[in-house]
């Protein structure tokens, strides 16, 4: 066993079993009890008994195919394979006896006659299964000399060997080297169990069997691989490996910390040597992704080391001059003066801070008690405001609690799942893998969304129904499905009656049955056909447990929460809240969001989703804290632009945040920036936002600090410091070094007194500490006395605001609308590769899927504006322009265009408007009308924008 | 000759629509294509695999374990030699040598003039008249010269 293998992350061979009654039998004399089900290999393995093994995983099911893994069983002929032979009451089990150990070294001398013994220069040395069981089986020589082989180049009498082939090195992360490979299948088979791609088959047969990715024309890079790195994972040898460790060699520990990518919160194993990362794998420990990861989180680490990293303090009077690098103390010294003597001027409603939801909990919690406990006001936000605080509000108001019901295991035991407005296998990849195999294994999807994403149709899964509605349309598709639930007597009326208001639920039900809300009624206005429409209501309404996942495309939009809402309806008009398989689940986009909301970012929210007004809640901190708390909400995002135009807002401090690209119409962003006197940026990265910034502090990437982040399933998830920060500080201390040139006085020495002080003062944390995060891996909130072990189902027994709230969701079109001048409708998302706005993932290797934002359009909008495939095109809407690249396809429908905003040369936000959801002012980025015309080339807003770019990022070096 | 793309398209379009509903329908729409074709187009492969809603690796991974699934069109005739045991043990390798040597091929290679191509098979279960050939799908036992010298004639015809 390698030193760098964590103790608990041995593969038992085959998966584990779900049965519940168990069977006892012997192996090698020990008596072992185990599920029934298993496989004889995985209970030896639970037994402490390794069998050699080369094509088993347990992650996958049973192959049977190494030959290695045979057994000899008491009363039955042959030596079966122990991977494929499950147990049976009173079976007497041999691992190790002589015609075992004899079959065994005649396996391996066949593996090893067409294998290389280049050992001593292989990239796989001493991380090498073949390596590994040749030693294990006891091989000490090879009678076999292969007269043909797949690893010379060349053969004997030095001609070409024709069954030679070169590496594939056309995936940026890994190298495919046919010559280590030993045809055991378990890439290709992880491609298709694990990740649900199909990207790899074998190719030939017998002696000419190869792993081919995709069909003979194409590279890996060309193929269906999305880079996932399960193949590489599950390669037994050097043929799949990582380039990185082609370069730097093996690791020599390994610290299980959790990805800063999206949502789904993946833990990692950080592979270390000294403090060189050298790769990230999959933890399987990892209760939110079970060992499974996607290209960023696997791969996309390179922009921790990158060359655009800023690690020194700056700072410039005004925005219009070079940088220049200063001291830390000088930088907090300039900052803190700028914020005095702002707030002296301009009073205590001048200066606010932005949260980040990229930071871990402690972080956000400084900065929020930053501007709560030092600025004293409530001027805090974080980027939640821009995708799911409709979330937060809608499932407040109905079910008592801003946050998913489940956890992702939880998709395991769904029949039915619906998505809406989420495209899983680009945002959230390791979800939607996980989702996949639960379709391949006969659950039904429902997919809403107006783009024909992948998971509506690709190998092995299609969806039952696609509601392909127009953007903006969602509250009368999601009303729609109710008044068929209604009006068709598929209402779970036992739940409602149990768990809601029947009073409200009576009101609702009036409400839904309204004929206006039919199906056929609404068809022309969203383009849904009735009759699909209705199918997928019946469908979720009566397929046995159904689950809804959402995303942005629920919540950016003018009416976002009341989708929310119609959603929560719609769950509990079905009963389908509080079990395993059911729920309503947001994919929360960043690795923190779900966090930064926790952590009172929000500004009438302390932490805990506790309003400012409590005076309750203010007294808890007000105690701690030793000061007053302003009982008034402070300004949201918008708000605090709005107020800087005006003139009344001064001051912000931006942490892990890019405002200026992710914000709605940038216009305005720019505007309001560059009207206030101190702009502190807080981040790896000179990022847009800094070209208006007049301080900027270094950040840590998350390999360099201690932390928690809290995913989608409200998972606490434990970050752990790899190495020391390169900028010199983990960021949490950064904002206390502001804090305390401000006068404050903190003394935190690390994270973990923080979250001391969040459980401390926040009940649903009241049981949170790094003690128990370090014993339970990870703990999902709520945890208090209640719940000492977390919580992975709410509304269980009944909703945490007591009954169940159903809330009418009356359909009110957005003021955007197309018309002559915009008569398309763009809506905007993201793709599996690019994360966001960019920063990190375009900083890699990664770009190599995606170097530059699109358009998707329609082959018949494009013909009628005489536009083809790659040409360049202006986007406009009333906001802005822009222009970038057309791609030509069906996946949009005819009226519908599609972009992605991971480019700051594109801005796809200078397009989008200032509606914004009524409840909680998200930005309606996924409605917006436009116009699509052929052009030149960049328009002038680009051109413009370059230029401040550029001016606005030079660094004069610190004086000597 | 290239095909035209968009009548493969459309031909192979045709053949799926034959098979749609019709359970385990991979192995007999390669076969339609072939003989549509001549072989398997290499375009054709992403098509069917949408259809039948599997990856193209899938469907490239199926056809490559055939070796009677082409991917390129084969000569205007085929010879295949058999290479087993019986037909080895009765002077198959003479036969085979002298086979490539008269046509100037190896083995799964097509005479410049596009006229014969020459396969290899492994046991036509004719071992009793051994050497066997398959000619242009007939077979022919007992190959001695003679035998040879005429079933070249026939096919360089």
């Amino acid at each position: 066993m390698k030193d760098f293998i964590l103790p608990d992350d041995r593969d038992f061979g085959t998966p584990r079993s779900r049965a519940t009654e168990t069977v006892t039998l012997e192996i090698d004399g020990f008596p072992v009890t185990v599920p029934a089900g298993t496989s004889v290999m995985r209970a030896a393995a639970e037994a402490g008994i390794s069998v050699p093994k080369l094509c088993a995983s347990d992650n996958l099911d049973a192959f049977g195919s190494c030959r290695l893994c045979l057994v000899e069983i008491e009363g039955r002929a042959g030596t079966p394979a122990s991977c494929t032979t499950p147990v049976t009451p009173g079976m007497k089990v041999r691992t190790q006896t002589p015609k075992l150990k004899q079959l065994r070294r005649g396996v391996m001398e066949l593996y090893i006659s067409d294998h290389p013994l280049d050992c001593l220069t292989c990239a796989a040395n001493g991380d090498c299964e073949l390596q590994d069981m040749a030693g294990a089986v006891g091989l000490r020589d090879v009678r076999y000399e292969a007269v043909e082989n797949h690893f010379t180049p060349r053969n004997a009498g030095g001609d070409l060997n024709p069954q030679w082939m070169a590496k594939d090195e056309s995936n940026p992360y890994f190298t495919y080297d046919p010559s280590k490979c030993i045809v055991c299948s378990r890439c290709v088979r992880a491609c298709e169990e694990v990740q649900g791609t199909f990207a790899l088959t074998i190719e030939g047969r017998g002696f000419d069997s190869r792993v081919s990715a995709g069909m003979a024309s194409d590279s890996f890079l060309t193929s269906d691989c999305v880079s996932c790195g399960a193949c590489v994972q599950a390669c037994p040898t050097a043929t799949l490996q990582e380039k990185s460790i082609i370069e730097i060699g093996t690791p020599e520990r390994a610290v299980v910390t959790t990805c800063a990518y999206c949502g789904v919160g993946c833990s990692f194993k950080a592979e270390m040597r000294g403090d060189e990362l050298v790769r990230m794998v999959p933890y399987k420990g990892g209760k939110a992704n079970r060992g499974h990861s996607c290209v960023k989180g696997r791969f996309a680490y390179g922009y921790a080391a990158h060359k655009d990293r800023i690690l020194k303090p700056m700072v410039r009077e005004s925005i219009h001059d070079p940088w220049q690098e200063v001291t830390w103390d000088e930088a907090l010294g300039f900052a803190a003066r700028r914020l005095k003597a702002i707030q002296e001027k301009h009073g205590r409603q001048s200066v606010g801070v932005i949260t980040s939801s990229r930071c871990t909990n402690e972080e956000t919690y400084l900065v929020q008690k930053l501007t709560r406990a030092v600025f004293r006001n409530n001027n805090t936000d974080t980027c939640a405001r821009v995708c799911h605080s409709p979330t937060g509000y809608g499932l407040g108001q109905t079910f008592g609690t801003s946050a998913g019901t489940q956890d992702f295991d939880s998709v395991e035991a769904a029949d039915v799942v619906m998505v809406i407005g989420a495209n899983p296998t680009d945002g959230h990849p390791v979800f939607a893998s996980r989702l996949k195999k639960r379709l391949r294994k006969g659950a039904k999807l429902i997919v809403v969304d107006p783009r024909r994403i992948d998971l509506v149709k690709s190998p092995h899964i299609a969806a039952a129904h696609h509601l392909a509605l127009r953007p903006g349309t969602n509250v009368a598709v999601v009303t729609a499905m109710a008044h068929v639930i209604v009006t068709e007597g598929l209402v779970d009326e036992k739940f409602v009656r149990e768990r809601c208001d029947w009073d409200e639920f009576q009101d609702f039900a009036e409400f839904a049955a309204d004929p206006r809300h039919a199906p056929e009624a609404i068809e022309s206005l969203t383009g849904v056909p009735a009759a699909e429409l209705r199918a997928a209501a019946r469908l979720y309404a009566t397929g046995g447990n159904a689950a809804i996942y959402y995303g942005l495309g629920v919540t950016e939009h003018s009416q976002g929460s009341t989708t929310v809402i119609g959603i929560a309806n719609l769950a509990m008009l079905t009963g389908n809240i509080g079990r395993p398989g059911v729920g309503v689940n947001p994919l929360r986009g960043q690795n923190n969001v779900q966090g930064s909301c926790d952590m009172g970012s929000f500004p009438h929210e302390l932490p805990g989703y506790r309003h400012v007004k409590s005076d309750a809640a203010r007294e808890v901190f007000e105690r701690l804290w030793g000061v007053e708390i302003d009982p008034e909400p402070g300004l949201r995002i918008p708000n605090m632009l709005d107020a800087a135009v005006e003139g009344t807002f001064k001051g912000l401090y931006c942490q892990g945040e890019d405002i200026l690209q992710s914000d709605p119409d940038t216009r305005h962003v720019a505007a309001g920036l560059a009207a206030m006197e101190c702009v502190i940026v807080h981040d790896l990265f000179l990022n847009e936002t800094a070209n208006y910034a007049h301080v900027f502090l270094p950040g840590s990437s998350f390999l360099e600090k201690d932390g928690t982040f809290t995913n989608a399933e409200r998972r606490i998830n434990r970050v752990r410091k790899v190495m020391a920060p390169k900028n010199g500080f983990a960021d949490w201390e950064v904002t206390q070094m502001l804090a305390n040139a401000l006068g404050a006085g903190w003394g935190y020495t690390h994270p973990s007194q923080i979250m001391d002080e969040i459980a401390a003062t926040t009940p649903s944390f009241a049981g949170v500490s790094y003690e128990r995060l370090e014993e339970a891996g990870s703990i999902q909130w709520p945890c208090n006395e209640e719940h000492p072990l977390g919580t992975p189902l709410m509304h269980v027994e009944g909703f945490v605001r007591g009954r169940g709230k159903l809330i009418r969701t009356e359909y009110v079109a957005t003021d955007e609308k197309t018309g002559p001048r915009f008569p398309l409708l763009l809506t905007t998302g993201r793709i599996l590769s690019q994360y966001n706005v960019g920063a990190q993932t375009r900083r890699t290797a990664n770009s190599v899927w995606h170097p530059e934002d699109v358009l998707e359009i329609h082959p018949h909008d494009a013909e009628v504006r005489g536009v083809a495939e790659g040409d360049w095109v202006r986007l406009a809407s009333r906001a802005g322009e822009t222009t970038l690249r057309a791609r030509l396809t069906d996946r949009v429908s005819p009226g519908v265009v599609y972009t992605t905003f991971h480019h700051p040369t594109t801005q796809a936000n200078v397009i989008t408007t200032d509606f914004s959801d009524w409840a909680t002012n998200c930005p309606e980025y996924k409605v917006t009308a436009v116009q699509v015309a052929p052009s030149n080339g960049p328009s002038d807003w680009q051109e413009d924008y370059r230029a401040q770019a550029e001016l606005a990022r030079r660094i004069l070096p610190a004086a000597e | 000759m290239r095909l035209d793309e968009a009548e493969v398209h459309a031909r192979v379009d045709d053949i799926l629509d034959a098979h749609e509903g019709l359970e385990g329908p991979l192995l007999p729409i390669l076969h339609a294509v072939q003989d549509a074709f001549g072989h398997v187009p290499l375009d054709s492969l992403p098509r069917i695999a949408a259809r039948l809603n599997l990856s193209r690796a899938e469907v490239h991974g199926v056809m490559s374990f055939y070796h009677d699934f082409r991917t390129r069109p084969h000569g205007r005739h085929v010879l295949k030699l058999c290479r087993a045991e019986a037909c080895q043990a009765m002077g198959g390798d003479r036969l085979a040598e002298a086979t490539q040597a008269r046509l100037g091929i190896g083995w799964h290679q097509t005479t410049a003039d596009g006229g014969v191509t020459l396969e290899p098979v492994f046991c036509l279960g004719l071992c009793a008249c051994a050497p066997a050939a398959l000619v242009d799908g007939r077979v022919v036992g007992r190959v001695d010269e003679a035998r040879l010298e005429r079933i070249l004639e026939e096919v360089r015809a």
